[in-house]
């Protein structure tokens, strides 16, 4: 040992102070990511008179005050029915066609299938400003305009209903699985390379189609891959707010993003409000998190 | 229609259990005779279907999401493209007949469009490289096989699940200049007058801090609080890379009486080149996508201090005056910088086998 010379007790000493200084850099740590969402917490059970005195302490007695998370709840909880309502056909959709691509890409071998994967995995990366202009179009003029040549001559009289809060929150939720296939075909990609051929092989030699393959034998092996992927793309897509604004104009249909933003761009901050909209905005993440955390983050570093 | 199915199937059928028989007998061929001859056998009968069976075969499964993600991508993209190259001012059609390079040349001239490019390539470049070395950081606490480690964990990475828009709320909470969690804090130790004479403009009287609006600090601002919601990512990926690295490493460093700092130094971390690349390009795409944040945290106003390329766009082609075209000339630009990003990882993971 190099240490021979230093008394035991020393490197022990050493040893203790060390860790006392990591558990110490590590609580500030804590302190750090804990405490916009502790201010939070503590501002939206405030009085707005009292929101000056030191907003990060808990309220007094006298200063508590549940008005403000009741308002942000009125204002916000029709838009978290939405964002859920949109959100989770989004993400059960976007996860089966990228466990889909995933097989087809990966179990089944084929000169020339990574530049299919290059091809889908690079949507990851676009920057949904350069198809905002288009998408835009796309849903407000092509698709009306298409529906009433093939589809109006048929019922004559009846319009395409544009302005209908549900069907532009159906156009939000095709969107969605769209731009949130790549990401979903790069989970499943990297699971599916992991799983042994073998069974497969088998499978095949006894003459399984490519389908029942994947329904009897990959399908099953993907409930672990699923859960990450449904989680991280829930979150995703929930917490969007760009093609919400694009594509929902109807007040009726906003998301709970949308009505967060217009509840903080008053003119007037109210902070006790502010808060408790983000709080309560954030509410259905977080319980996501909280009961799934590990899988969230395993979703996350993949 | 349904026969012609059916006869193309069997076809198929036909076809694949023939490769079948020709790869078996290629094998008993390569038990007696090497595998040169199985090898060669494969290939020429390859080479005589016309397309390969089992791209047929899986193009059931990949077709559809390749055309839903295609259309919506490249073709929205070369549409955008094509878009940008009008004068289309929103109302109406676009009219495709005069297309030139004028929206590009009205950009060039624009200094609000330099000073957005300037803010998204600072956030960009400073977010990304402080987001790796507050996860590295982190990273290796965490690795010093501590108590609560999942604990810890869970609370660091927790900002992540919250919504850009959520996250603005409460930064703005926080750098609010007259009542914000961050002044009242810097006021109670008495530090408010020393940073304001630090910080302030030199043109602006002011007895606050105004994180938000100051040009010394704005930009900076929006940044920290990025760094609060996405270094816990950047922790994820490098304890995953930290695992992965065999215990001898450190056994041998330590053996060789290297000390902690320089064991990471020198040992560790240049082994964390994979994940640091992968982590940096997923922060470069949230750090260009951060529309939702300076939005939320600012509204629609024009503001040089935190404007980024991403806020311009939207403003130009949705809520300034209805500048569609200029609104995707700048959506252009944003998508060529990520592609500046993304091209040369894509290239070096399909060169390692990644993809």
């Amino acid at each position: 040992m190099s240490t021979q010379d230093a008394s035991p007790l020393d490197s022990i000493g050493e040893y203790l102070s060390s860790r006392v200084a990591l558990y110490a850099v590590l609580l500030f740590g804590v302190v750090f990511y804990l405490v916009p969402v502790e201010a939070a917490v503590m501002t939206m059970f405030k009085t707005d008179a009292f929101v000056n005195t030191q907003p990060y302490l808990p309220p007094a007695p006298s200063q508590f005050s549940l008005d403000s998370t009741m308002t942000a709840i009125d204002t916000i909880a029709p838009g978290i029915w939405n964002s859920i309502l949109m959100a989770v056909p989004a993400t059960v959709l976007s996860a089966l066609f990228g466990s889909l691509a995933a097989y087809g890409l990966t179990t089944i071998d084929w000169r020339g299938q990574v530049g299919v994967v290059v091809l889908i995995i690079a949507g990851i990366f676009i920057p949904y400003q350069a198809v905002l202009v288009p998408i835009s179009t796309f849903w407000y003029q092509i698709v009306p305009d298409f529906a009433e040549f093939f589809v109006g001559p048929v019922l004559s009289g009846w319009e395409y209903p544009v302005g209908n809060g549900g069907l532009q929150l159906a156009q939000l939720t095709i969107t969605h699985v769209a731009y949130g296939i790549p990401i979903c075909t790069l989970l499943f990609r990297g699971y599916y390379q992991a799983i042994s051929d073998e069974m497969i092989e088998a499978a095949r030699l006894d003459g399984a189609s490519a389908f029942s393959i994947y329904k009897n034998i990959i399908f099953p092996l993907s409930y672990p891959m699923f859960a990450v992927t449904l989680i991280y793309q829930f979150t995703q897509v929930y917490n969007d707010l760009l093609f919400a604004l694009v594509l929902l104009n109807d007040p009726n249909t906003q998301v709970a993003t949308q009505r967060l933003v217009r509840l903080t761009g008053g003119v007037q901050q109210d902070f006790t409000l502010t808060m408790a909209g983000a709080i309560v905005a954030a509410f259905p993440t977080l319980i996501v998190y909280i009961f799934f955390g590990d899988q969230f983050a395993k979703g996350v570093a993949s | 229609m349904r026969e012609i199915l059916n006869r193309l199937t069997s076809a198929g059928g036909r076809l694949r259990s023939a490769v079948e028989r020709d790869e078996s007998d290629g094998k008993q061929v390569a038990t007696d005779g090497g595998t040169a001859v199985k090898e060669g056998r494969q290939e020429t009968l390859r080479n005589r279907l016309p397309v390969q069976w089992e791209l047929i075969e899986s193009s059931p499964f990949w077709l559809p999401p390749l055309f839903l993600a295609g259309l919506f991508v490249y073709g929205a993209i070369f549409w955008n493209f094509i878009i940008s190259l009008t004068d289309w001012g929103g109302l109406g059609d676009a009219d495709y007949s005069q297309l030139d390079f004028s929206m590009y040349t009205r950009m060039a001239g624009d200094p609000t469009f330099w000073q957005a490019t300037q803010n998204t390539l600072v956030l960009l470049v400073v977010f990304t490289l402080f987001c790796l070395a507050m996860g590295l950081l982190i990273a290796i606490l965490i690795d010093q096989k501590i108590r609560f480690e999942n604990t810890f964990r869970t609370i660091y990475l927790l900002p992540m699940s919250l919504s850009f828009v959520v996250t603005a709320t409460l930064w703005a909470w926080m750098y609010n200049a007259s009542n914000g969690v961050l002044n009242n804090f810097l006021r109670v130790l008495n530090l408010e007058g020393l940073i304001i004479t630090l910080l302030k403009p030199a043109a602006v009287q002011a007895t606050t801090i105004q994180w938000l609006s100051w040009s010394t600090t704005a930009l900076g601002a929006v940044i920290f609080a990025l760094l609060w919601q996405f270094s816990g990512y950047a922790m994820v990926v490098f304890l995953a890379g930290l695992r992965a690295i065999p215990d001898e490493h450190y056994e041998a460093a330590r053996v060789d009486g290297a000390s902690t700092v320089r064991m990471y130094m020198r040992v560790i971390i240049p082994q964390l080149r994979a994940p640091a690349v992968s982590a940096s390009v997923v922060l470069m795409v949230f750090a260009l996508k951060a529309f939702d944040f300076i939005f939320a945290l600012r509204g629609d106003q024009p503001g040089a201090n935190i404007d980024i390329l991403a806020t311009m766009m939207y403003r130009e082609a949705f809520t300034g005056g209805n500048e569609w075209a200029y609104g995707s000339a700048i959506a252009i630009v944003l998508f060529v910088l990520a592609l500046l990003v993304i091209a040369p990882y894509l290239y070096s993971e399909y060169q390692r086998g990644e993809l």
